[in-house]
């Protein structure tokens, strides 16, 4: 029996020199002045979700929602709009629990003196976790607010019904009171013992139904703001000297040239030094001038060698999953499949760089933040600060973009910390360099596979190794009889992972998984002599996942045929968030220059309710365009601690002449809970165009992003 | 050194004391309050601070204030006339072309100086004309259609 092992892509003299720092020594270095946020390996494995908090949210319905007396609906959420819509999903939620128009209700988003409080936006969770708590709240008002109707209009309760807003009398419609009426502007005092029922799938009005994004209005017109907008009288732009690599301390910082600028002003708080103008073109003059020292530490890995290092740090590896016995399925095996694929490390890379604008009066401080995460924002000010959180408001105006990038947010302490040093209202916006490099990246990933197909084309077993990037998406989802999943990561002496700072981007830890998983079910599929997705129905038992993969099938008008056929067909699949996803894609591979044209991709998905069909939609495309980015071009460059790639010049996200014809099919799942929406789709995206790749040339990539060269390269081993 | 320096702002003739060697964007914003025009790279490559000067897109983050004397600058917010949203404006907002939003202005600048130089564009040459504008979200598809559906729409109006 044969086994075939694809050749790994690294450079092949590995900077030895320096040798790689253990990690104690490392950490040795990052006391006192660190002016990063240092994620140690012991964080990777959280990576996949920000820690979940344990507060639960207030039982007083009052918090959710407040009725003005010209009968607007206040809806409150520790949620914040960045792009992904629940500024709509929410709002259609709250208005049809609450029998009143869409139009009536005004969302107030991530003020953290005004909302309830909220472990952050991520992980698909407004309209899955925080949704369901919404509805429960408006239920109970609804109730409340017939009992006070029935009591003044003095008309039994069963006679009563509502809509928009208005109770009337069933029998007499001139016997009508609306909540602003009842409400009267006020708290309402009276709450029920016995919790009403929240609305039945068939009694809804709003929620299922397509609405267009309630915020368009604002953004067409430049009306929307964002943190960057806000303007306070007598604010000054910052700017803070920054290290030139990761882990570096400020030694010393000599700012006699930049004060020559008429106007600068320096701020000094130990590790912190920054300058402050009323013109951001002055700071941006000044900050240039300023001569630092740090003491920088020096790591030998680069973006080319990465995949040696993840083997010579990740040695610790955990079985997180276990099922029959892999040596048993060796035996089963008529086929052996043995792969290794990587992927780059990734930025999110917002168009709106993180930015804060801080202000104290008094005793208070105020930071506007362009944040996911308000609350713990407003957290991480105080207790740097030293202040007590009642003290500390934090208000996320909307967002341009997050993608789990701004999960963290040390621009707001910096503002903070800066306005109260200097006691001026600040403006500190990052520029596109400090964005790159203080971003909390998608580490690169390492996933190897090794698996068997018998002699019925049935998968004998499956042995999956996840290295570094987080295990979420790495479930087997295939029927597997002999199977394992091995999570790898930094053993007690091995050397430090990742010179920067990681973290969650979009589904993460499953683009990476999904990825290596559907390209290894492509391999199998063409080794067995199988159409792909017949090799994928044949080894499911998973009935919605099958589901998804029909229902994608169709959309795409998907005939059978034994890769490599020529056509440039790919399908991946997969979960997140509770929700089953599908995708099929067409691609055109020019052989010349090793360009990739993503034609067309359809997309399936199972996400249980889904509150907002064209929300989903939205995000949907989404996943699908922004995918494309990781799977053929986005690969950050570093050397070592220093960040290479500063802007897009180097990084290249996807553009117009990308776009390809995008279709989707929602499955009407209406009587089940909402799962999320914002992520799945992305993570098909490595897969399905590796595979559809792969489809077109009989060329196998195994490294994501798959550049021209990467192409090419891959083209002549055919 | 400050100087005075006279251009034609959202329909409006302006006489303002600034500085000419001051960024564009940054006066736009700062000083003029038009804070609709964003900053996103600082080096003109992603367009997210695009304005119109005399009919044709630009980068405010590459221009000084000074380059202004004497032209007609349009941002986002002189786009729309009497409170009606321009066919650019409005055909975004129909198709849902944005999420995050924060692109957008400088989508919608870049789409109608676009429209003025080719008012019957093919949905190639708006992808074409598009193409240097980025969006992170991936609003792209909707994009194209509706500079697609604002072009027919400009064209009845005429």
């Amino acid at each position: 029996m044969k086994i075939k092992s694809n050749t790994r892509i690294v450079e092949p003299s590995s900077p030895k020199k320096q040798g790689l720092i253990p990690r104690r020594d490392f950490l040795k270095y990052l006391g006192g002045g660190v002016l990063i946020i240092f994620t140690p390996l012991e964080a990777c494995k959280n990576m996949a979700e920000p820690v979940r908090a344990t507060r639960s949210l207030p039982k007083d319905f009052n918090a959710f929602l407040h009725i003005s007396e010209d009968g607007i609906v206040t809806c409150f959420t520790g949620k914040i709009e960045m792009g992904q819509g629940t500024i709509t999903a929410l709002a259609q939620m709250m208005a049809d629990e609450l029998d009143v128009s869409i139009e009536n209700v005004k969302m107030v988003m991530g003020d953290t003196a005004l909302c309830p409080w909220d472990e952050g936006t991520w992980g698909s969770l407004s309209v899955r976790e925080f949704g369901p708590k919404m509805r429960e709240a408006a239920a109970e008002a609804r109730a409340v607010l017939i009992r006070m109707a029935s009591e003044q209009l003095k008309v039994p309760l069963a006679r009563l019904t509502v809509s928009n807003g208005i109770v009337t009398d069933k029998l007499d419609n001139s016997k009508a009171i609306g909540y602003a009426q009842l409400a009267k502007g006020k708290k309402i005092e009276k709450h029920l013992n016995e919790k009403p029922k929240v609305k039945e799938p068939s009694e809804f009005k709003i929620i299922g139904k397509p609405y267009n994004r309630t915020d368009s209005a604002l953004k067409v017109t430049g009306e929307a703001k964002y943190a960057g907008d806000i303007k306070i009288p007598g604010m000054m732009f910052a700017r803070i000297v920054r290290s030139p690599s990761y882990g570096a301390s400020l030694i010393s910082a000599d700012t006699t040239e930049a004060e020559k600028i008429p106007g600068i002003q320096v701020v000094r708080d130990n590790d912190l030094v920054a300058l402050l103008h009323l013109s951001r073109d002055k700071v941006d003059e000044a900050i240039v001038k300023v001569k630092a020292e740090f003491s920088q530490i020096e790591m030998s890995v680069t973006d080319k060698t990465v995949i040696d290092h993840y083997l010579k740090s990740a040695t610790k590896g955990n079985i997180i999953n276990s099922k029959g016995d892999i040596a048993a399925g060796l035996k089963l095996s008529d086929k052996i499949i043995d792969s290794e694929f990587y992927d780059g490390y990734v930025a999110h890379s917002p168009m709106e760089p993180h930015t804060a604008a801080a202000m104290i009066d008094g005793d208070i401080i105020t930071v506007w933040v362009s944040a996911q995460t308000p609350f713990l924002t407003r957290d991480a000010i105080a207790e740097k600060l030293n202040m007590p959180a009642e003290k500390v408001r934090v208000i996320v105006p909307f967002v341009g973009g997050g993608f789990g990038g701004k999960a963290d947010n040390p621009q707001a302490v910096e503002a903070a910390r800066i306005t109260k040093l200097s006691g001026k209202p600040v403006m500190l916006a990052y520029t596109r360099e400090e964005e790159f490099f203080y971003d909390t990246l998608r580490p690169a990933g390492l996933n190897r596979v090794k698996s068997g197909i018998d002699k019925d084309g049935k998968i004998s077993f499956w042995d999956f190794s996840v290295y570094c990037a987080g295990d979420r998406g790495s479930d087997t989802i295939y029927d597997v009889p002999h199977q394992k999943t091995t999570v790898f990561d930094q053993g007690e002496n091995d050397p430090q992972v990742h010179p920067f700072a990681i973290g969650p981007w979009r589904a993460p830890g499953n683009s990476n998984n999904t990825h290596a998983r559907e390209m290894q079910i492509c391999l199998m599929a063409a080794k067995a002599g199988m159409d792909p997705m017949e090799f994928r129905i044949r080894n499911l038992k998973d009935e919605k996942m099958i589901a998804v993969l029909e229902a994608v099938a169709d959309k795409f008008g998907y005939s059978p045929g034994k890769g490599p056929s020529g056509r440039g067909y790919g399908i991946a699949c997969g979960t997140d968030v509770d929700t089953w996803v599908a995708l099929m894609a067409e691609v055109k591979v020019d052989k010349n220059t090793g360009h990739i044209q993503v034609v067309r991709v359809s997309c399936a998905q199972d996400m249980g309710m889904c509150v907002n069909p064209q929300g989903t939609l939205l995000q949907i495309e989404g996943c699908i365009t922004m995918g494309m980015g990781y799977a053929l071009t986005e690969e950050l460059q570093f050397e070592g601690t220093k960040m290479i790639t500063q802007n897009f010049d180097t990084y290249e996200i996807p553009r117009f002449s990308w776009v390809p014809e995008i279709n989707a099919v929602i499955l009407d799942r209406m009587d089940q809970p909402p799962h999320g929406g914002g992520e799945p789709a992305i993570i098909c995206m490595g897969g399905v165009i590796a595979s559809a790749v792969f489809d077109a040339t009989g060329a196998t990539l195994y490294h994501m992003p798959i550049t021209p060269a990467r192409m090419l390269e891959a083209l002549k081993k055919v | 050194m400050k100087e005075t320096i006279t251009f034609q702002l959202n329909g409006k003739k302006t006489e303002a004391l600034i500085d000419p060697t001051e960024t564009l964007l940054w006066a736009l914003r700062n000083q003029f309050g038009l804070t609709g025009t964003k900053f996103g790279c600082g080096m003109g490559f992603c367009g997210s601070c695009t304005v119109l000067i005399d009919n044709e897109p630009v980068r405010s983050c590459q221009l000084s204030a000074g380059d202004i004397a004497g032209k007609k600058v349009v941002t986002i917010e002189g786009l729309a006339t009497d409170g009606k949203l321009h066919p650019v404006q409005k055909a975004f907002v129909e198709h849902d072309a944005l999420q995050c939003g924060y692109c957008t202005p400088g989508m919608i600048m870049n789409a109608t100086g676009l429209l003025l130089k080719n008012p019957s564009p093919t949905t190639e040459q708006i992808k074409e004309g598009m193409e240097d504008n980025l969006c992170r979200c991936g609003a792209h598809v909707r994009i194209i259609e509706a500079v697609y559906t604002a072009a027919k729409e400009m064209k009845g109006g005429k």
